[in-house]
């Protein structure tokens, strides 16, 4: 029986493809069968992330019109052989994801997987409503700013009442704080929430908090995955957030303005 | 004090404090919103139909709050009556 994860946050750009990716790439190294589903029906992005756009040949709706079956859409990575990525679809019917089909797919892939990763659509939704609908955990990829904080909250809501656990009256959704594009130079100057200040507003376990970053640029203008670049920060702390939610006790790290010497200073860091 | 110091101390507080502060009783709000049990909208709708066998209300004139303090509920009705005409 695999674990399904949804990667959810209601506001856009927050991250959640970006950590859907690093996640599921991070599972998946450490020897567990992992499937990264984007739901971003119409908005197909994480093929791209992961690096395996030009493998695309059937997506999620084609599978769930029958049009294909679910292994001739899955793709495995290159990198790793333990993961699976399931494209979304480019059609513009946000519809297209039914509470049947989505709940038929993931049942067939928990039958041969450990983890499926959902990676949500931005927005309170359709599509974002079918990503955290049959979850049992869910990462709540938040960054430190009052509407992405608001929207987290709203989602939140929408897990502890909506989800499939909820309606059935199943133990709640896990629900994780993960907090991205952190700037400790700009909390020490008080101009970003801290990691403290979010955590007291939301009331969450902390999974992690991922540093702002140039190395996440660089990572997807490549298509890979953050995790597997270990010299940066943010590859780092990405791999700290699976141990994490693996269960090890793994203190956070890079919350703190690094002082940094001459030759970074010069260099970049 | 230096005009740098005062923008350091003003910067020292930052805009932070400010979001935190706002964020904290908006989604207390929120919260509390969500949580309201459903049947306060239907109980409002019912409540409006009743009255207006007897008085012509707006849509507005009925407020239904459910409040909590301590372990007690207190459910809080405001019936707006529209002004007498003489
Ligand atoms: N830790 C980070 N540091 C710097 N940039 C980031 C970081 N996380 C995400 N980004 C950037 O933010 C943008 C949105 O990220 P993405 O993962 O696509 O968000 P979402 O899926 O929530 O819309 C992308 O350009 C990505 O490179
Ligand atoms: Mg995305």
């Amino acid at each position: 029986m695999a674990r399904t994860i949804v990667i959810t946050s209601g506001k856009g750009g927050v991250g959640k493809t970006t950590t859907a990716a690093a996640v599921g790439m991070g599972l998946a190294l450490r020897g567990n069968r992992t499937v990264v589903i984007d739901f971003d029906v119409g908005l197909r992005n994480l093929d791209l992330i992961m690096g395996c756009e030009r493998r695309v040949v059937y997506d999620f709706v084609n599978v769930i019109n029958g049009e294909a079956r679910l292994n001739q859409a899955l793709i495995r990575d290159k990198r790793c052989e333990d993961l699976y990525i399931l494209p979304a679809s480019q059609t513009k019917e946000k519809e297209a994801l039914t509470k049947e089909g989505v709940g038929q797919i993931i049942h067939e892939l928990s039958e041969h997987y450990d983890y499926i990763v959902c990676d949500s659509p931005a927005g309170i939704e359709h599509g974002a409503y079918m990503a955290m609908y049959y979850a049992d955990d869910a990462v709540v990829v938040t960054n430190p700013e009052v509407s992405s904080v608001r929207d987290s909250d709203r989602m939140l809501g929408i897990l502890s009442s909506k989800s499939k656990r909820a309606e059935n009256d199943e133990e709640p959704v896990r629900e994780f704080l993960l907090l991205t594009r952190y700037n400790p130079a700009r909390v020490e100057a008080g101009e970003m929430l801290s990691v403290g200040d979010v955590q007291e507003i939301l009331a969450l376990d902390l999974l992690g908090v991922i540093p702002e970053s140039t190395a996440v640029l660089n990572a997807s203008n490549s298509g890979i995955p953050v995790v597997l670049d270990q010299n940066s920060e943010a590859g780092q702390a990405y791999a700290d957030v699976v141990g994490r939610y693996l269960g090890e006790d793994l203190p956070h790290r890079f919350l703190e303005v690094q002082k940094k010497g001459l030759f970074d200073r010069l260099f970049g860091g | 004090m230096s005009l740098l110091d005062y923008f350091r101390s003003k910067q020292k507080k930052g805009s932070a404090s400010l979001a935190k502060e706002r964020l904290q009783i908006l989604v207390a709000h929120e919260r509390a919103e969500r949580n309201k049990p459903s049947y306060l909208r239907d109980l409002q709708n019912e409540l409006l139909q009743v009255v207006r066998k007897y008085v012509q209300v707006d849509d507005q004139a009925i407020s239904v709050q459910l409040e909590q303090e301590g372990n007690q509920e207190i459910l809080e009705l405001n019936i707006t009556l529209p002004e007498q005409r003489s």
